[in-house]
């Protein structure tokens, strides 16, 4: 350990900086070394706790890596069947719409066995908010093909490579969910740096006030790593986000009612 | 000087903070945690700009940045976005 230590720094004239919300809880996570579902954590606990929100949230967890989210946030927490999650939090903020509702999904769950359900969800323009982990692969299962799989990228079940012509090209969530009606938010951000940790911060922040304000649904994607199913080191995987996934999947707001009051959708929060 | 404390038993020796630190502080270490790890550590603490980058990039929340009061930021501000 470091000679000095907390009760010294606490006594000595020191202020800490980027503190950690109270809603995470202090204990060790299940992740994988360089998981970025645990940055993710972090930036949705902060923009909670920033919006003052955390007492009334209720979060819908999903099925993948991610599904121990209510072990490592002091949030109440309804756990979907796989793909399910958009489908549940609409009964949650129907029945609650005083609460704060959003859900916590991979791309695995949300663009594949729950495509229908996210999408339905976000048409129907539901009063609450997703984020959406997009690692391309399902992560928790030992790395199969995702809907979200890069072309040529090996996978369990694409060993030669995702190829176009058979599989398709990988779905572009946040450019569909922008197309849809209900939609008053979508955003694609990344977190391998401190500059793209910032700007996703801002997306969650922006996709949360929708609900908010009563605006309407709100989408945010994160490129995230996984390094164990990509067989990469974490740094390795960290790179591969910028130099492989962003290329093809684009960082940016593709849709921001607050900047277009054409698509502003009526109604309040509660 | 500012102070970064890391949590050995936390880090998961990803190295995503010795990337991330724009400074070069951050190293890993000959040391392995109990989880078996092998863990960073602080190599060069004079150099700290207190920027808190490596705390917000680390998964698993194993670092802690501690800003000495009467020291004025050099270079990178906090980011408190
Ligand atoms: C109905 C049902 N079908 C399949 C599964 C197996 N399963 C568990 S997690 C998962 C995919 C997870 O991938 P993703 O959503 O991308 O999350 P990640 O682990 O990558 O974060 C699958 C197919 C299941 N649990 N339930
Ligand atoms: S398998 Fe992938 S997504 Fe799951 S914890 Fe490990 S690195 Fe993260
Ligand atoms: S980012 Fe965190 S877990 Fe990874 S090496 Fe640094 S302190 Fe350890
Ligand atoms: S606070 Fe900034 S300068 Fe200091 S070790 Fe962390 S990343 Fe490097
Ligand atoms: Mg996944």
């Amino acid at each position: 350990m470091t000679s000095i230590n907390l009760a010294a720094l606490q006594q000595e004239g020191y202020t800490e900086v980027a503190t950690l919300p109270e809603v995470l809880a202090d204990r060790p996570m299940h992740y994988c070394p360089g998981c970025h579902h645990g940055i993710a954590h972090r930036l949705v606990a902060e923009a909670l706790e920033e919006l003052g929100q955390v007492e009334r949230t209720i979060c819908v967890s999903s099925i993948g890596c991610s599904v121990f989210i209510y072990n490592y946030m002091h949030l109440d927490t309804v756990e979907a069947p796989h793909g399910r999650a958009a489908a549940v939090a609409t009964g949650v903020k129907r029945a609650r719409p005083d609460a704060f509702v959003f859900t916590y999904q991979g791309d695995g769950d949300l663009a594949s066995i729950g495509l229908a359900e996210s999408m339905h969800c976000a048409n129907r323009g539901e009063k609450l908010s997703i984020v959406f982990i997009n690692n391309t692969v399902y992560g928790m299962t030992g790395g199969q093909m995702a809907p979200t799989t890069l072309p040529g990228q090996k996978t369990t079940t694409s060993p030669g490579g995702r190829c176009a012509s058979t599989e398709g090209l990988p779905l572009k969530m946040a450019e569909i969910m922008a197309g849809l009606g209900g939609v008053a938010y979508s955003a694609r951000v990344a977190t391998t740096s401190l500059k793209r940790i910032v700007e996703a911060k801002k997306a969650i922040k922006a996709a949360f006030q929708c609900q908010i304000d009563g605006r309407g649904f709100g989408f945010v994607e994160l490129l995230s790593a996984c390094p164990t199913n990509w067989r990469m080191t974490p740094l390795q995987a960290n790179e591969r986000v910028e130099k492989e996934l962003i290329p093809y999947f684009p960082l940016g707001v593709f849709k921001d009612d607050a900047n277009d009051p054409a698509c502003s959708v009526s109604g309040g929060d509660s | 000087m500012h102070h970064v404390l890391i949590n050995e038993e936390r880090c998961k020796g990803c190295l995503l903070c010795t990337v991330a630190c724009p400074k070069e502080v951050l190293e890993q270490s000959a040391r392995f945690n109990q989880q078996g790890y092998k863990v960073v550590e602080v190599a060069r603490q004079d150099d700290c700009t207190a920027c808190a980058a490596c705390a917000r990039i680390c998964p698993d929340f194993a670092i802690r940045v501690f800003r000495k009061k009467s020291a004025k930021p050099k270079g990178a501000k906090g980011e408190q976005a």
